[in-house]
């Protein structure tokens, strides 16, 4: 037999760069921010010394106490939960066809297809944003059509743009890809002798894709949700750039506290209620999502 | 009356003609194979069966009922898979209770039925496994349990010992012919290993090339082959083939080339003039040293070239003395007459008339 090495040099300069990297650009980024999240801001923004004039460390739960005291923040973070689980449903929604068809299609048809999916990938976030600016303008067909229908039946005419509904808009068109992916990773993989065997055993159409398809996709569903939900809790760009006044999400309160108000502790504050906010429902949704496929199984027996 | 009938059906891929004008017909409580080597048919024709492809041409009958326009979930057959295609993310006790669901048998009946069909593959006690916790042998049980729970009026089973290895493989099969007898459901069962047809069936259709060359009982297959495909691809054969020389009186002379004439018993009318083939089993060769043989209807000397021991018997390749290779099979229990040859030895082949089995053209 073939021995192997037991020090596990191997291993250590296989995942020792991927660990470097987490560490030096993620792990201790955030121990900063949860060390910054206890300090004062600086007078002119930023922080205030570690030591005030007497020389005393100067931690302080102050800026925990502002964001408990003040119920906007909450509204802000429940608002932002919202939209990202509503972003998260339609993705689901619309994502789960055309990836069942990919998955379907043949071979040929399958790579264009899945080339259309991340071609959007080509061009620049912020440029495809503002594309939608151009979209949902006054002056563009959809709004005219919009604003024609309802003038019919004499409605005042509406603003697309810089409303909650752009920003669900854009949201949603950002983020399918992330949704398509995963389920036709998991859908691409079905084997098509088990539905073969259910309609074999007596089960129409729907009762193929619900018994069997469905809960067999799963994994992909959570894996999709999990891809768009977090990125959407915490986002800025869309809502700054769609959004009207009132349609700030907390990512844009976040970019708000470093960039414009310069509170880089309160900003650290609302960064790290969002993280473990996200960690949170993932982990929630991974909990659930296990007990509901056992009640599945437990509800078929 | 036939419970399945197969009206000349037919399925044609592209260029290809997976199944040619077959016409057969299966009856009630049989278990009925169809045995062939890949890419006969055979597989194509249980889909066409089962509904999951539906012939260019030709009918399926179940009970007389035209089944062309019904939907595999429509139809009272039942399939177990090659690969068995349990549901991954269901127990034992769901995969079982699907089809009776889909059936919508009402909630309280469900239990007792899936215990029932368990307990007929002897799978009592597994019903809380998921599949992957099962080896290959019960997870083929579990398909099994689970295509008859709703007692199907036709059960088809497609390679579902293929998977398995040897010595399951024969337990399997006793217990296949054991659960058809007790559950007294037909079965056609599509296979490519001739040994597991013999051995499970009452009647084998054998198909070649999308055809369907011969329909009959094992012993029956085995002992009167109709065609030379059927005679080479049921257990081995020395095939003899030459122009017939001589016929009458139920016995054929057959002039092989490289061998000499060879005298076969048939009750076939058949004229001296065309090629006919003598399909001769190697056990019905019987190999001895020169010269101790007297009486024989044919009687060869020859050089044996090789052998293959196998422990119950030795297969032994002999070239005549003109060069026609044959094959000759001893058992090894006959101790007085089966005495180890070696590679070299001279010896004598002989055989009565009645041994062959003729076969015209």
């Amino acid at each position: 037999m073939p021995t192997r090495p037991k020090g596990g040099w191997g291993k250590w300069l296989v995942s020792g760069p991927p660990l470097l990297y987490l560490l030096v650009f993620f792990a201790i980024p955030s121990l900063i921010m949860v060390l910054a999240s206890f300090r004062t801001p600086g007078e002119f923004g930023g922080l205030a010394p570690l030591r005030d004039a007497d020389g005393a460390l100067d931690l302080n739960l102050e800026s925990y106490t502002r964001f408990f005291e003040d119920a906007i923040y909450a509204q802000i973070f429940l608002k932002s939960f919202w939209f990202a689980l509503l972003t998260t449903l339609i993705c689901l929604v619309l994502a789960y066809p055309l990836a069942a068809l990919i998955a379907r299609s043949d071979r040929r048809h399958r790579d264009l297809l899945l080339l259309l999916v991340i071609l959007p990938f080509w061009s620049n976030f912020l440029i495809r944003v503002y594309a939608w600016m151009i979209i949902l303008g006054p002056s563009a067909a959809l709004a005219r059509v919009v604003n024609g229908v309802l003038a019919m039946f004499g409605h005042e005419p509406v603003s697309l743009l810089f409303s909650a509904f752009a920003v669900l808009v854009c949201l949603v068109y950002v983020h399918l890809p992330f949704m398509v992916l995963p389920l036709y990773a998991n859908l691409e993989k079905h084997d098509q002798a088990l539905l073969d065997a259910a309609q074999d055993l007596g089960a129409n159409a729907w009762q193929r894709f619900w018994r069997i398809t469905f809960p067999l996709s799963l994994p992909g569903v959570y894996a999709g949700s999990a891809l768009v939900f977090i990125p959407a809790f915490g986002i800025f760009a869309i809502p700054d750039i769609l959004g009207g006044p009132d349609d700030s999400l907390i990512g844009n309160v976040i970019k708000q506290q470093f960039l414009e108000t310069r509170d880089w502790p309160f900003g650290s504050v609302l960064s790290i209620v969002l993280t473990v906010c996200a960690l949170g429902i993932a982990g929630l949704a991974a909990w659930v999502g296990r007990h509901s496929v056992a009640r599945l199984v437990e509800a078929d027996a | 009356m036939a419970l399945l009938e197969v009206r000349n059906v037919t399925r044609r891929f592209a260029e290809f003609t997976a199944v040619d004008n077959v016409t057969l017909s299966v009856k009630a409580g049989e278990f009925f194979t169809l045995l062939g080597p890949s890419g006969c048919g055979k597989t194509t024709l249980l889909r066409m069966i089962a509904g999951f492809d539906l012939p260019d041409g030709g009918q399926i009958l179940l009970n007389g009922d035209d089944l062309a326009a019904r939907p595999p979930e429509a139809r009272p057959v039942r399939t177990v898979f090659q690969n068995y295609a349990l549901f991954p993310h269901m127990t034992v006790q769901a995969n079982v209770a699907f089809p009776l669901k889909m059936a919508k048998t009402p909630a309280g009946e469900i239990p007792a039925k899936v215990a029932e069909a368990l307990d007929g593959v002897r799978l009592s006690g597994f019903a809380s496994r998921f599949p992957h916790e099962l080896s290959g042998g019960q997870r083929q049980r579990v398909a099994i349990a689970r295509a008859l729970v709703t007692h199907p009026t036709l059960l088809l089973l497609d390679e579902p010992l293929a998977a398995l290895d040897a010595k399951l493989r024969e337990e399997m099969q006793i217990e296949l012919i054991n659960l058809q007898k007790n559950v007294g459901i037909t079965f056609v069962y599509v296979t490519h290993d001739q040994t597991e047809a013999l051995a499970l069936s009452h009647r084998i259709a054998v198909m070649n090339k999308g055809k369907v060359e011969q329909v009959d009982e094992p012993d029956r297959l085995y002992g009167f082959p109709k065609t030379r495909f059927v005679a080479d691809f049921i257990g081995t054969c020395n095939l003899l083939t030459g122009p017939v020389a001589d016929a009458g009186n139920g016995m054929l002379t057959i002039d092989v080339k490289d061998l000499g004439p060879v005298k076969v018993a048939t009750s076939a009318a058949v004229t001296p003039g065309p090629e006919g083939a003598v399909a001769l089993r190697p056990e019905k060769v019987r190999l001895h040293p020169p010269g101790t043989q007297t009486t024989a209807d044919n009687r060869y000397t020859g050089i044996v070239t090789g052998f293959l021991y196998q422990g119950d018997v030795t297969v032994y390749m002999v070239r005549s003395a003109l060069g026609h290779p044959l094959e000759a099979l001893l058992a090894n229990s006959a101790s007085g007459l089966a005495k180890f040859f070696e590679v070299g030895d001279p010896v004598e082949l002989s055989w009565p008339a009645d041994a062959g089995h003729f076969l015209a053209g």
